[in-house]
């Protein structure tokens, strides 16, 4: 029993109906379509290269910014910071512990603001690593890693180097080293902020 | 130069592919049947090319030619021949040149198999077949290309910046010669390196690829607008063969999954996992569906539209897997090739939809049913129950990302999410599968249902009473049980009692009368001892599930740790090099059952020295009323005095391979070519032509 | 072929005890809360078990091998030793590390809809099966109980299909009806 096509009977029946149900159709497609597209973007490495985006620390027992126990990114402005992330159970933060806070030490009254994030980390470990590195800049964990997420980091450590103007210059991945650490915070310091 | 063979070879698959597409498109318009013929020929030649890439390829693995880069990524030169071998499948570039193996292999098979019995709707068939090899083919030469040199630049950018960038990548890589060759590879992922690697991907590929075909022959019964009996018959016949791998495919990644992976389970509803459970869903929903079909010529579309929905699922499912669009414990590396597959998974959804809308008149069909309790009713409700399953799977499986998208945070479903809400509707199927066998078409007397399900009622109802008294006292496994006794006891009395008739009748012996009528009638019969085989698998899984016993725990040498009726005393830890890399580190444990020495067992810990992998290797002893499993998590001190040990008693989980064998002997017994099922085929088809020739004249 | 009395008595028999199966479901008491100064192993891992590895690919905490997993585990154990509930536990490692850590999406927010919606869903999907049998539900005559296998109509619901027979017969009836 074999049924050969009609070419002119495509609407019998309650064409109205029909047709709402193929828009409906497609505009369902399109939907799924967008959706998974969001889902790869979003798995995708995406760290920012412009505007640092704005987010809230609660800093740690006795490494708040001058007394106050939470700031946000855009209290910075004006002075150039250096974001870094790490973890006390990350083997290569420790290769670059004492540089970054013997440079905090040199560059501080410049202005330059050093701001420590600790990534998916225990808050015990994460004080005993900073007092075993003598650590005096801010820091903060990294709650329900939101921080992490908005610079979409891809491990630790990562440092962005974040402009007067809230740009991010610069992201390094791994440790710093010395040669770049001073440059870039040079660099930030003599930029003159528009406008 | 065996690199630039193999590549060679794979572009002209391609082109042949391109030029399958035009020239059977160009034939049906102009009505010449031999640019059809040309291009049925087209597509079967690119089977034995890419198979020749494929041999190459494994064949540059063998030798150790690190000068390619796919094999430096896969391979190293301790690895033992057998893993160089599934190497092939190993790395993502590789696997793809496989899947499109398989995918040229099975276009091949329908092309020379259905050449005759489909021929009207072949040209269409062969136009989409194209399609999906135009684009796998594609990815394997434009983008993820096995043969490409080490060192050589590979494309950078994503999308249409890639497949620009092509020429000019194709050309360098030609005449890159590197200047140092590596001097071993990297080796294969330390999950992998496990008999299992030998056959579950492949049976996993070979399902996945298997569904490719039904769906091209519902696209050119749509397209050319033609459905006839044999359309049905040919799409069910290769569903059932890509249904029949998949669920193998699915079996071992859980066995493989239990023996290697030391979490002691099989199944964790990963993301992945998922990706090939939910075509394996549709597709056995479609395998009962399309019995309503042939009965009663009803719902058509609605069969039409599962095996198009079950391609979908699988190229989504591939699109999940190679893009770490969710993640899984099995994501490949990320590529950037995760959009190349949204791209042709979208094109393929919309053309899918075009031809559904354009001959929706010729899919409705006059549905009309007697009786809620009838057989066609009953189908309908397994289709329900599985597309449910399906939906939740699918819903949970994505909700990380819905997530990210409505708060900006991902949330895990961890598995018994998952089990929340598909135990109860698996439950469901399982009574239904107890009660559909009884049901008749059209309308089935309430009388006759009472009378049939009165007794395995209260047997399981007393079955369940007298567990109760034996101190099972845990509801969910008390419902569970009585589910699985209701209808294994009804699935076995449909074996009883057309035997017992025989064998009262004609006085044959049990044996031979059972087998004489699942002869007779394999796919019924077969589609019965699935049914066994899944209620044999439910037994065990809701046992495991429920009353798995564990504990973790420090042992010194000498101690030992109880854990219900089994206790096990830790001797001591030895270290030692082994085969292919690796530095193994073996414990020895004495295990007692009720005060009684049983066995001693050797968990281990082996240790990939090159890249610093460590797998944990279950010591496992084996019943079949349970299994001891017990795993090293840690050991302490230079000569080992303690060791930390996690261990479970899995009650009653080799059921659930019994009950998995169970059911792969019904399949194939479902899917056995039946002599005279296919003589009848055969005469109908000769009087076709006769009455073709009679009315041409010829 | 039996007495309705005793099927009566035998269904009341049934009905008793798949009730008996639902008290036992409602009333089972709810799992004791231990906590005490030595956390062994296992209550670590009832707790971890529920949680997953924050940085891992989906894995679950309890069998995550990495050694910031097993850091995790121990400041389980240390909360566990305070003297902490469980859900004080999977509510700092939400706070810490977000939804992903845990196992099962929280009862609040948006994740609240990941608990409604699939229910909701089944419920829809199958009231509006049920609609749709009803909708192309025409019966037929009343005396007909049905059709067996064979194609026959059964006039006699005690009549019992033979279905080793039907598909033989009903293959070579559609022959014969073709030629």
């Amino acid at each position: 029993m074999s049924d050969t096509v009609d070419p002119t009977a495509i609407e019998t029946k309650q064409p109205a109906r029909f047709r709402w149900s193929v828009v409906g159709a497609v505009v369902l497609v399109v939907a799924v379509i967008a959706f998974l597209a969001f889902g790869m973007k979003s798995a995708a490495t995406d760290r920012p290269d412009d505007v640092a985006p704005d987010f809230q620390m609660q800093f740690f027992n006795g490494y708040e910014w001058q007394d106050t126990s939470t700031a946000q990114l855009s209290d910075f402005k004006g002075q150039p910071v250096v974001l870094n992330f790490w973890a006390s159970w990350c083997v290569e933060c420790k290769i670059e512990a004492d540089l970054l806070e013997e440079t905090w030490q040199a560059y501080r009254d410049d202005g330059v603001v050093f701001l420590g994030v600790a990534y998916i980390d225990v808050e015990p470990k994460s004080l005993e690593y900073l007092e075993e590195y003598n650590i005096t800049y801010p820091n903060a964990p990294d709650l329900r890693s939101t921080i992490s997420s908005k610079y979409d980091i891809t491990g630790v450590p990562e440092t962005f180097f974040i402009d007067k103007e809230g740009k991010v210059v610069h992201v390094q991945l791994g440790p710093v080293n010395e040669t770049m650490l001073t440059g870039l915070i040079d660099q930030m310091l003599a930029a003159e902020v528009q406008g | 130069m065996l690199a630039d063979l193999g590549y060679a070879a794979t572009a002209i698959a391609f082109l042949a592919a391109i030029y399958a597409a035009v020239a059977a498109y160009y034939g049906v318009r102009k009505k010449e049947g031999r640019w059809i013929a040309s291009a049925r020929n087209a597509l079967l030649i690119t089977f034995p090319l890419v198979a020749l890439a494929c041999i190459l390829l494994v064949l540059s693995i063998l030798r150790d030619d690190y000068s390619i880069e796919y094999v430096w990524r896969v391979s190293s030169r301790e690895m033992p021949t057998y893993l160089k071998v599934t190497a092939l499948w190993g790395g993502q570039a590789g696997s793809i040149l496989f899947f499109n193996l398989l995918l040229t292999g099975f276009t091949a098979a329908a092309m020379a198999i259905n050449w005759d019995n489909q021929r009207a709707i072949m040209p269409y068939a062969i136009v989409v077949a194209s399609f999906t090899l135009i684009f796998f083919l594609g990815i394997t030469i434009l983008i993820e290309n096995p043969f490409v040199r080490v060192g050589a630049a590979t494309a950078e950018g994503v999308g249409l910046g890639l497949l620009l960038s092509w020429p000019t990548t194709y050309v360098k890589n030609l005449f890159f010669r590197p200047e140092m060759l590596p001097a071993d590879g990297n080796g294969l992922n330390p999950l992998l390196r496990h008999p299992g690697m030998i056959i579950h991907p492949p049976m996993l590929y070979l399902g996945y690829t298997g569904f490719t075909i039904p769906f091209v022959f519902a696209m050119a019964a749509l397209i050319a607008g033609k459905f006839d009996e044999g359309w049905i018959r040919t799409t069910r016949r290769w569903t059932l063969t890509a249904w029949l791998f998949l669920g193998l495919g699915l079996i071992l990644g859980g066995r493989w999954a239990y023996d290697v992976l030391g979490w002691g389970g099989y199944w964790a509803w990963d993301a992945v996992e998922n990706s090939s459970l939910l075509p394996w869903l549709t597709g056995t929903a479609f395998l009962h569906s399309v019995m309503i079909q042939e009965k009663r010529q009803m719902f058509k579309g609605w069969n039409v539209g599962l095996i198009i929905f079950t391609y979908i699922l699988v190229i989504l499912g591939t699109l999940n897997v190679r893009s770490g669009l969710v993640s899984s414990v099995h994501s490949f590396a990320q590529s950037n090739i995760g959009w190349f597959f949204l791209g042709f998974l979208g094109f393929m959804i919309l053309f899918s939809l075009y031809w559904i809308v354009v001959r929706y008149d010729q899919l409705r069909s006059k549905n009309q049913i007697d009786s809620f309790l009838s057989r066609e009713a009953a189908f309908m409700l397994n289709n329900v129950l599985f597309l449910l399953i399906a939906a939740v799977t699918l819903f949970f499986t994505y909700l990380p990302v819905m997530s990210e998208l409505v708060t900006g945070q991902r949330m895990t479903v961890g598995a018994s999410f998952f089990e929340k809400f598909n135990g109860p509707l698996f439950a469901a199927l399982l009574v239904l599968m107890g009660i559909a066998p009884l049901t008749m078409w059209y309308r089935t007397s309430i009388r006759w249902l009472r009378r049939m399900t009165f007794g395995p009622l209260v047997a399981a109802t007393l079955a369940v009473v007298i567990l109760f008294i034996l101190d099972v006292r845990n509801w969910l496994a008390l419902l569970g049980f009585w589910i699985v006794t209701f209808s294994l006891i009804l699935t076995i009395f449909e074996f009883i009692r057309p035997g017992y008739k025989r064998v009262r009748n004609k006085g044959e012996s049990p044996f031979k009368a059972v087998s004489g009528f699942i002869t007779q009638n394999r796919r019924r019969y077969g589609g019965y001892i699935i049914h066994l085989g899944v209620l044999v698998m439910a037994f065990g899984i809701i046992s495991t599930e429920l009353y798995q016993q564990e504990t973790q725990i420090r042992l010194t040498r000498g101690n030992s740790v109880p854990l219900g009726e089994f206790s096990m005393v830790f001797n001591g830890v030895e270290r030692y090099p082994g085969p292919d890399d690796l530095e193994i580190t073996e414990a020895s444990v004495d295990v007692f059952k009720d005060g009684e020495f049983v066995r001693t067992l050797n968990p281990r810990t082996e240790l990939y020295t090159r890249t610093q992998q460590p797998m944990t290797i279950p010591g496992v002893r084996s019943t079949f009323t349970e299994d001891f499993y017990v795993i090293m998590i840690n050991w302490e001190g230079t000569s080992a005095d303690a060791a930390t040990f996690r261990i479970y008693v899995n009650p009653l989980i080799n059921w659930v391979w019994a009950g998995a064998f169970i059911f792969l002997a019904g399949t194939l017994v479902a899917a056995w070519p039946d002599p005279a099922e296919d003589k009848i085929v055969a005469a109908e088809r000769s009087r076709r032509r006769i009455a073709i020739s009679g009315a041409t004249g010829d | 072929m039996i007495p309705s009395r005793i099927m009566y008595h035998a269904l009341r028999f049934t009905t008793y005890v798949l009730f008996g199966i639902v008290f036992l479901f409602l009333f089972s008491p709810a799992a004791a809360q231990e906590s005490g100064r030595a956390v062994t192993d296992d209550e670590v891992n009832a707790i971890a078990k529920e949680l997953y590895c924050p940085i891992c690919e989906s894995t679950p905490l309890d069998v995550c091998p990495t050694q910031a997993c097993k850091d995790w585990r121990e400041v389980i154990r240390t909360k566990l030793a305070e003297g902490q509930t469980e859900a004080e536990i999977k509510a700092y490692f939400e706070l810490q590390y977000g939804a992903r850590a845990l196992a099962e999406p929280p009862q609040s927010g948006f994740s609240l809809s990941a608990w409604i919606m699939p229910i909701v869903l089944v419920i829809a999907v199958l009231f509006g099966f049920i609609y749709y049998m009803r909708s192309i539900r025409t019966p037929q005559s009343p005396q007909a109980s049905g059709v067996d296998e064979s194609g026959t109509l059964v006039q006699d619901p005690q009549i019992q299909p033979e279905p080793d027979q039907d598909d033989y017969v009903a293959r070579i009836e559609r022959e014969l009806r073709d030629i």
